[in-house]
């Protein structure tokens, strides 16, 4: 009789131990995810910050530069993909392709040595210059903390867990068009 | 990383007990020492002294560190580079709300962190460091404090500095009564209570050699490895260890002193204000590793990431055990080291940081028509200036509150 009851001692304890661990691990799952999805929102704040500073930057150079249309076109085209865009992969290609736009931008503006002395646009430039960096560290934490995630996510014993309560892998920031690392061609014409 | 975390919280406990101890042990000496029977009198005082302590430093402790340290809060205008700077670095960290930001009026290069919760943290920079470091490692200095923020350990080094620095108070002024006044009034009383005063006094004297011996076993309990653990941290923001390698040179290699660190704030620093150079052993009353070794691992770390500092922690010192928790090795994320930013341009930046400090001391400007820039001490009283340079003459109306941009510069309009 009393052998029974010790035995049930034991695997109550057992039980209640194993509980406790499963807790433990979903709640660290959650707990990551909900990082991965805090970094992202980081990222976001610093792209808004990047979408603001531009109508801006577009008017002072247009007031230099008031022939250069297309390039303008484009600028403002890309930010309306980009802000306008679902879905992480793809915000990631909109958001490229504003970078690459602007970049056409501020090439255009090398031209103009008035522009280039204008304080408006060398503060917005210095501005730009250091969201560019901001984004690049909110990209990298987010980079990191989604290894983090999704390290747990496959190794064991978690994977267990992560399996039975479908937590899904989350996608890096990483340049993913193919296209975008190839060397520019030159042409002469 | 969360071990750490809850290992600092249970250190902070400990050692606030261990503190009112000591401080409880003193308050009862000192009194018998004064007054026989009083003890239990001086330990009730003890008491609402700890109470009052505990509070103080757990609400404002930051403000009295700032004070004592004599460092001056600063916005983003003043120094755009440093504000920069701090909130890349607080993304990179993942801290919720960038910390304030504040100057010291030093030429000796340092840097130190305070704050008892993430959100509430402050970090504070020498004025010579700001003069010394390029942009790469001032990245990896503010990264370093802004590690110590997150892992808590600055709510460790603000119990412990401000306790220990009141029962250092206490011994002092407990020794200075004790040989100016104490002593005669013992003489006045009884054979017997005389003998007891005198062996009370041994004690007390005893206590007052001791405290600073029990500030240094304090400090070890606050373990060095916490400062290992943010190198690694910093090199993994930074993804550049040689940034806060460099700094960490140049730091030590300064010879100006930290004029305001006393016993109480040195373990808060980035490297210890009162080491002496020179000392290449591990001191094992040292708070902080010695920088040459800080230095030698982070230069042969592989990559950035934790696993990367650990190698190379076991590797410089040939040692076979960890010195990173391991909730922080398993599962962290591989991490490249990224390439130098570009050359500052040192003059400038001197510059820049000169004339933040005339402007923080309430100097005023005046550029004369010559391109010299005048500063002028906030109790200047004659109705005009000379300049020094070209000899024209300035109205006082002229000066100016803010240094001069760019345009200003080249000359009036």
């Amino acid at each position: 009789m009393r052998f029974a009851m010790v035995a049930l001692i034991i695997v109550g304890v057992v039980v209640l131990l194993l509980i406790l661990i499963v807790v433990g691990m979903y709640n660290g799952l959650v707990g990551l995810r909900n990082a991965v999805r805090d970094a992202w929102a980081q990222i976001d704040v610093q792209l808004k910050r990047r979408y603001d500073l531009i109508p801006n930057l577009v008017e002072t150079v247009k007031g230099y530069a008031k022939h250069e249309r297309e390039v303008f076109e484009n600028v403002t085209k890309a930010r309306a993909a980009a802000a306008g865009a679902t879905g992480i992969p793809e915000r990631i290609q909109a958001e490229q392709g504003l970078t690459a736009a602007l970049g056409r931008l501020f090439a255009v503006a090398e031209a103009y040595p008035d522009l280039k002395a204008n304080q408006n646009f060398l503060a917005l430039q210095e501005e730009l210059a250091a969201t560019e960096n901001r984004i690049s560290f909110a990209r990298q934490f987010y980079n990191d903390t989604v290894m983090t995630y999704n390290n747990k996510i496959q190794m064991v014993p978690s994977n267990i867990i992560a399996g039975m309560f479908r937590f899904q892998p989350a996608t890096f920031f990483e340049v993913t068009d193919a296209a975008q690392r190839e060397a520019p061609k030159v042409s002469f014409q | 990383m969360w071990e750490q975390i809850r290992a600092n919280k249970r250190k902070s406990a400990l050692l606030v007990v261990l503190m009112a101890g000591v401080l409880f042990g003193l308050g009862y000496l000192l009194a018998e020492a004064f007054i026989p029977g009083a003890g239990l009198a001086g330990l009730l005082v003890a008491f609402v002294i700890w109470l009052v302590l505990c509070l103080i430093s757990y609400y404002a402790g930051d403000g009295i560190f700032m004070a004592v340290a004599g460092a001056r809060k600063i916005q983003k205008a003043d120094l755009p580079v440093l504000f920069n700077v701090v909130e890349e670095m607080t993304i990179a960290s993942g801290l919720k709300k960038m910390p304030d930001i504040y100057i010291i009026d030093d030429r000796s290069p340092n840097a130190f962190a305070t704050g008892r919760r993430p959100d509430k943290a402050a970090i504070a920079v020498t004025a010579g460091l700001l003069r010394v470091c390029n942009r790469d490692e001032l990245q990896g200095v503010v990264a370093h404090e802004l590690a110590h923020v997150k892992n808590r350990d600055t709510l460790l080094m603000l119990m412990a500095g401000v306790l220990m620095g009141t029962i250092v108070l206490l011994a002092d002024v407990g020794l200075r009564a004790m040989f100016y006044g104490g002593t005669g009034r013992s003489r006045s009383r009884s054979r017997g209570g005389g003998q007891a005063q005198i062996v009370i006094l041994i004690i007390a004297i005893a206590l007052m050699i001791l405290a600073p011996i029990i500030a240094q076993l304090i400090y070890f309990a606050i373990s060095r490895k916490r400062e290992y653990l943010a190198d690694a941290s910093a090199a993994l923001y930074t993804r550049y260890p040689e940034g806060l390698a460099s700094a960490l040179e140049r730091i030590s290699g300064s010879p100006d002193k930290l004029q305001r660190a006393g016993r109480a704030t040195a373990s808060m620093y980035i490297v210890n204000p009162l080491a002496r150079s020179g000392l290449r052993a591990a001191d094992l009353t040292s708070t902080h590793p010695p920088t040459s070794e800080r230095v030698r691992i982070l230069r042969s770390m592989g990559g950035a990431s934790f696993g990367d500092y650990d190698a190379a922690y076991r590797n410089v010192g040939r040692r076979s055990t960890s010195i990173l928790p391991p909730s922080a090795l398993e599962g962290a994320p591989a991490a490249e080291q990224r390439a130098a930013q570009g050359p500052e341009e040192k003059k400038a930046q001197a510059r820049k940081v000169g004339d933040l400090l005339w402007r923080l001391n309430n100097y005023l400007f005046l550029t004369c028509g010559c391109g010299a820039v005048l500063k002028i001490p906030p109790d200047f009283r004659s109705p005009q200036l000379k300049c020094p340079r070209c000899e024209r003459v300035h109205p006082t109306a002229d000066f100016k509150s803010r240094p001069p941009t760019g345009d200003e510069s080249q000359g009036p309009r």
